[in-house]
């Protein structure tokens, strides 16, 4: 029988020698040193770019931001010009070549009134060309609210031909679609992207208060997102836009709307972020920095936002999307934004009656911008949200 | 009801815990209204020496890793003391510890995880991992950090080199060595393995045991281990603790445990091991039933459901801990009279 | 144990590869072993060994990705009175069916799967519908394969019950699966699997998620069933003291290839091949000495991505040869009675011989 006492840690072979080297991790190929040094941001990139549909829609979005950034460089006119003797001019088709020569340009067009309706009749007229030039001088403008440029990405090369343009018809009263619709993605993107980032601020802001603070706190910020998604959302937003201020001026009615769409927008990524909290608190790593002794600022920063972060924005980037066509389904019916703010939605209410659809199909135009945008968001978003976990597997 | 107290040892008492309970409430209904407590740790008392391994085994839901969660205070215990004796022989009751006062026993206490995916940040890089707990203790310069990182690693076995990796680029085994350098940089006294090797491959635990001994050796550490193999719980441990049903029913030196249990449930847990010897086919013995629910304890005894011993006393009134012999505490009303199998014909 | 003159299942040179993004991995690069009626052949090995695979592979349900490349995996199937075994072969009692060349989602396989070969998976929980009761999943197993009535079937599930030693099989098999606690679930799994008299269970580690003293009963309750009624079973697990109490025949398998195969004493007592003899030595036991430095392994199991070229043990091995054991693999060749190595030591021994 044992004595009783602890056994000393006697062992037969003697345990002082050091350990032995782990010589398994010799890695000789320089593909693997790169993987093992790999960050997440590199792994996550990694797997995204072999999602081509995701990095194609990744490369026509920044095409789309740039719009944003200037509109004005893209279109061939101002977009508040309007010319009643222009109205529902077609889409002017561009010719690339002529005699041979590469020298593009577009056909002009020559409105007849018909006799009988005393409608403008617009026939194209392929012997009058006018000549299109590209990355050229054009009408000055803003760019960036601040510097005076007048680089144009098309103008015509005889400056008298300026208003002979208008690759994508005009409207009612005669405005460029193309220069308009320019306009148009610089509003409905803008507004799509701020009502998300204030959902982003909102729902960190509260999902993080209520899954890290829990008890009372959580149980009110999770009834007040369970009342905002049980409201039913079109009469609401119609409620709140249509209590707007007609006096109010574009700007203002802007901001009002990315407020009221974010006002909802927030509680889904709310509750993510919450259940984030939650599930990360019993991480075996949060644990271990815990016992280290590290703060809960330290913890919350170090650990656990880095954890979620790329969920946060693949989330992100598939809300845009939901915001744009909300945006442009207020706008279409009236309520959101008015002209003179140039938005797709509103340009669409140009599409409202059946008889103009018929006459001018070209001011449908504006729907195909929207739904390429949100195919594109949505396209991205799950591409990061699939490449967003790469320790998944 | 007693606690165990140590025999006369050359050896310090460097934890005592004394009567720990944590009870975790069952809620039910809108008001979350509690209706019952499910007893996690259900008065509990041990202690471990300076430089022993205390081995702590039990089936799964028998409390033995919410009894070491609660000796690290990773969760606050119901009731009871958890005496930490520092370097300068003062004692102090972790119990009663809030945040801050746990502050200045953090870095005496580590942990080595169980799972070697789960507990490393697989956003961090090794040297971000490692050194975390040495720039939170005030190491902010960056070459300081990096030269006991460096000698962490060759500590533990890894090439310093690798400290730009991130975890991904490692094995199982190779984590876990990682996990331990972490728990290390503090250079704690008690460090607390909750089921250190039973998430690796067999060829690798036997590399970790190895590696814990050794450190164990040069450090002098020691060492709480809490596991559910008993084959792993001998090799390392200096005492073992049996733990059922949230109550602590064997306490012994791991040679007289295995090969002399006195209380029938680690008879019956010792008889449960498959052994990997072929020639000794018969070993399988079951034992009846099913392990008690911590929600809704049987009366007496929670092990008299099972026990083929039980008497009417098992049935009613609850056994203490008892010393039976030197270091031995078993809580077993029969204890003095059974004779019972160990899984060791030698002693 | 004696046994039989003919193999119930044969597995012959079996390949299952994945393919994948990153590239292919042999999971399974031929491994071969037969199995005897009312034998238990273990298959050991750890992480990324293919002993899961291979089980898969046997029953053709392999993850997508996987394909079966090469080999055979004959079975001996009963014809008598199953007319839903009829593969139009000549008549005779039994039959020689290769599965490898049947179709995964075939009616004959699924028919094979249940009726001669029944699965224990690991996970019991995950084994039985949380929506249904038990009782009513074992009788969708027992009507998909016998023409019985639905009461017969009740009568026939609630006999398999008390053949795990459920008690009170007429109570229990309206419970839902996760009203039964882990040894009760598990004996049910059992229960459905053997519901049908398959001739073959496929146990894939059935005691690795439960505690050890649960783990003994099922372990004695397999052995008991198997005793009685004379089942075939194909053990997996990473367990080396559960195959020394349960197997006949060992398959020790090393990162896709069998290292070692014969008879568990065989195994125990005098392994050839360097792995299995380091793998038994670096396990602790209730029995060996605490407290000592175990020996080793060294080094990690490689990612199945990079897998060694020649023997996949060889950058682990105490043994390795330069320039043989890394150029190309070792044949599976005997090294005594049906026991089989797969290491140049023994191979060199063959040709000097």
């Amino acid at each position: 029988m044992n004595t009783g006492n602890p056994t000393p840690a006697t062992p037969s072979t003697p345990l002082s020698e050091p350990a032995a080297l782990d010589d398994a991790l010799l890695i000789t190929s320089q593909e693997e040193e790169r993987v093992s040094v790999a960050s997440n941001w590199t792994l996550v990139w990694w797997r995204f770019r072999k999602n081509k549909l995701a990095v194609f829609s990744a490369v026509l979005l920044i095409f789309l931001f740039t719009i944003v950034l200037a509109p004005d460089f893209f279109s061939t006119m101002d977009p508040e010009t309007t010319d009643a003797k222009l109205a529902f001019i077609p889409i002017q088709r561009i010719h690339w070549f002529d005699e041979g020569k590469l020298r593009p340009w577009v056909p002009a067009v020559i409105g007849k009134r018909d006799p009988v309706t005393l409608r403008m009749v617009w026939t194209t007229d392929d012997t009058q060309k006018v000549y299109l030039r590209f990355f050229s001088a054009g009408y000055t403008y803003q760019l960036f609210g601040r510097f005076e440029a007048n680089l144009h990405l098309v103008t015509a090369l005889n400056p008298e031909d300026a208003n002979r343009i208008h690759l994508l018809g005009t409207d009612r009263l005669g405005r460029d679609q193309w220069s308009r619709l320019a306009y148009a993605t610089r509003i409905s993107m803008t507004i799509g992207m701020i009502s998300v980032i204030l959902s982003v601020v909102l729902g960190l802001l509260l999902g993080g208060v209520s899954g890290y603070l829990g008890g009372l706190t959580d149980m009110f910020i999770q009834r007040l997102i369970e009342l905002l998604q049980s409201l039913p959302t079109i009469p609401i937003w119609l409620a709140l836009t249509a209590a707007l201020p007609r006096t109010w001026s574009p700007e203002r009615v802007f901001f009002a709307i990315s407020i009221i769409l974010a006002l909802r927008g927030w509680t889904t990524l709310g509750r993510e972020v919450r259940g984030r909290f939650l599930s990360l608190r019993e991480e075996d790593f949060v644990l271990a920095a815990e016992l280290a002794g590290a703060s809960r600022w330290r913890i919350i920063l170090h650990h656990m936002i880095p954890t979620f972060t790329s969920h946060i924005i693949a989330t992100s980037t598939l809300a845009i999307p939901v915001m744009i066509v909300t945006e442009t389904s207020l706008s279409f019916l009236g309520l959101g934004l008015r002209p003179p703010a140039i938005s797709w939605g509103v340009m669409l209410q140009e599409a409202q009656n059946i008889q103009t659809l018929a006459l001018a199909p070209w001011l449908m135009i504006p729907g195909l911008a929207v739904i390429i945008a949100v195919l594109a968001f949505n396209l991205v978003g799950d591409g990061l949200r699939d490449a967003a976990d790469p320790y998944s597997h | 009801m007693t606690t165990p107290k140590p025999a006369s040892s050359p050896r310090q008492v460097l934890l005592e815990v004394r009567h720990l309970k944590k009870y975790f409430p069952i809620y039910k209904g809108l008001m979350r209204k509690v209706v019952n407590q499910v007893r996690a740790v259900d008065d509990v008392s041990f202690f471990v020496r300076q430089g022993e391994t205390l081995g702590l085994v039990g089936e799964s839901g028998c409390g033995k890793t919410t009894a070491s969660r609660c000796i690290l205070r990773a969760l606050t215990p119901t009731s009871g003391e958890i005496l930490f004796r520092e370097a300068d022989g003062t004692v102090t009751d972790l119990a009663k510890l809030d945040r801050r006062g746990l502050a200045r026993f953090r870095p005496q206490m580590q942990m080595i995880f169980q799972d070697p995916f789960a507990s490393l940040n697989p956003r961090m890089t090794i040297f971000d991992i490692v050194s975390e707990p040495l720039y939170v203790h005030g190491m902010r310069s960056r070459a300081e950090r990096t030269e006991k990182v460096a000698e962490l690693l060759r500590l533990v076995g890894l090439r310093p080199e690798y400290m730009q990796r991130y975890p991904h680029a490692f094995s199982g085994g190779q984590r876990q060595r990682i996990g331990i350098a972490r728990a290390l940089a503090l250079r704690p006294r008690l460090v607390v393995a909750d089921e250190p090797v039973s998430a690796l491959d067999v060829s690798v635990q036997a590399q970790v045991l190895n590696l814990m001994l050794e450190l164990q050796e040069a450090l002098s550490l020691t060492y709480l281990f809490v596991a559910h193999d008993l084959s792993v719980v001998k090799h390392i441990s200096d005492r073992v603790c049996v733990m059922y049903v949230g109550k602590i029913v064997e306490t012994a030196p791991t040679l007289e445990l295995f090969a002399a249990p006195r209380h029938p449930y680690t008879a019956a847990l010792l008889a449960a091991v498959p052994v990997p010897d072929p020639q000794r086919r018969t070993a399988i013995q079951e034992l009846p039933g099913e392990v008690a629910s911590p929600a809704n304890p049987p009366s007496g005894c929670y092990f008299h459901p099972r026990c083929q011993f039980a008497v009417e006393r098992c049935r009613q009134e609850s056994p203490q801990l008892e010393e039976i012999a030197p270091d031995h505490f078993v809580s077993c009303h029969r204890a003095a009279e059974l004779s019972l199998p160990g899984a060791v014909s030698h002693v | 144990m004696h046994p039989p003159a003919f193999p119930l299942l044969s597995v012959q040179d079996l390949k299952a590869y994945f393919y994948m993004d990153e590239g292919v991995v042999k999971a399974v690069d031929g491994v071969s072993f037969d199995v005897y009626p009312g034998q238990v052949v273990g298959i050991v090995g750890e992480s990324g060994c293919g002993k899961s695979v291979t089980m898969k592979a046997i029953l053709q349900i392999l993850e997508p990705g996987g394909k079966i490349v090469s080999g055979k995996v004959q079975l001996r199937v009963r014809r008598a009175g199953r007319p839903d075994l009829d593969t139009g072969g000549p008549n005779s009692a039994e039959e020689l069916l290769d599965l490898t060349r049947l179709h995964p989602n075939s009616k004959l396989m699924r028919k094979i799967r249940g009726a001669e070969i029944a699965l224990i998976p690991q996970e019991p929980m995950a084994a039985f519908s949380p929506v249904h009761t038990v009782g009513s999943q074992i009788m969708e197993a027992i009507l998909l394969h016998n023409k019985v009535s639905k009461a017969e079937a009740r009568q026939r599930a609630i006999d398999a019950f008390r053949a795990v030693g459920i008690s009170m099989p007429e109570q229990r098999i309206d419970a839902y699966s996760w009203e039964l606690s882990g040894g009760l679930r598990q004996r049910a799994i059992i229960a459905m699997a053997l519901s049908c008299n398959p001739r073959l269970l496929i146990a894939d580690e059935p005691t690795t998620a439960i505690d050890v003293t649960t783990q003994a009963q099922i372990l004695r309750l397999l052995r008991d069933l198997q005793r009685e009624k004379d089942t075939a079973i194909i053990f997996i697990t990473h367990d080396l003291g559960v195959i020394a109490q349960m197997a006949h025949y060992v398959v020790v398998m090393y990162l896709g290839r069998v290292m070692e195969q014969g008879p568990v004493n065989e195994i125990f007592a005098n392994p050839r091949h360097p792995y299995t003899q380091a793998l038994l030595k670096s396990i602790p036991s209730v029995q060996s000495t605490p407290r000592v430095r175990l020996p080793t392994i060294s080094g990690s199991i490689p990612h199945p991505f990079n897998r060694p070229k020649g023997c996949p043990f060889h950058p682990r091995c105490t043994q390795f040869i330069r320039g043989v054991c890394d150029s190309a693999a070792p044949e599976l060749l005997a090294v005594g009675k049906d026991h089989l190595a797969s290491c140049f030591l023994y191979q060199s021994q063959e040709v000097t011989a």
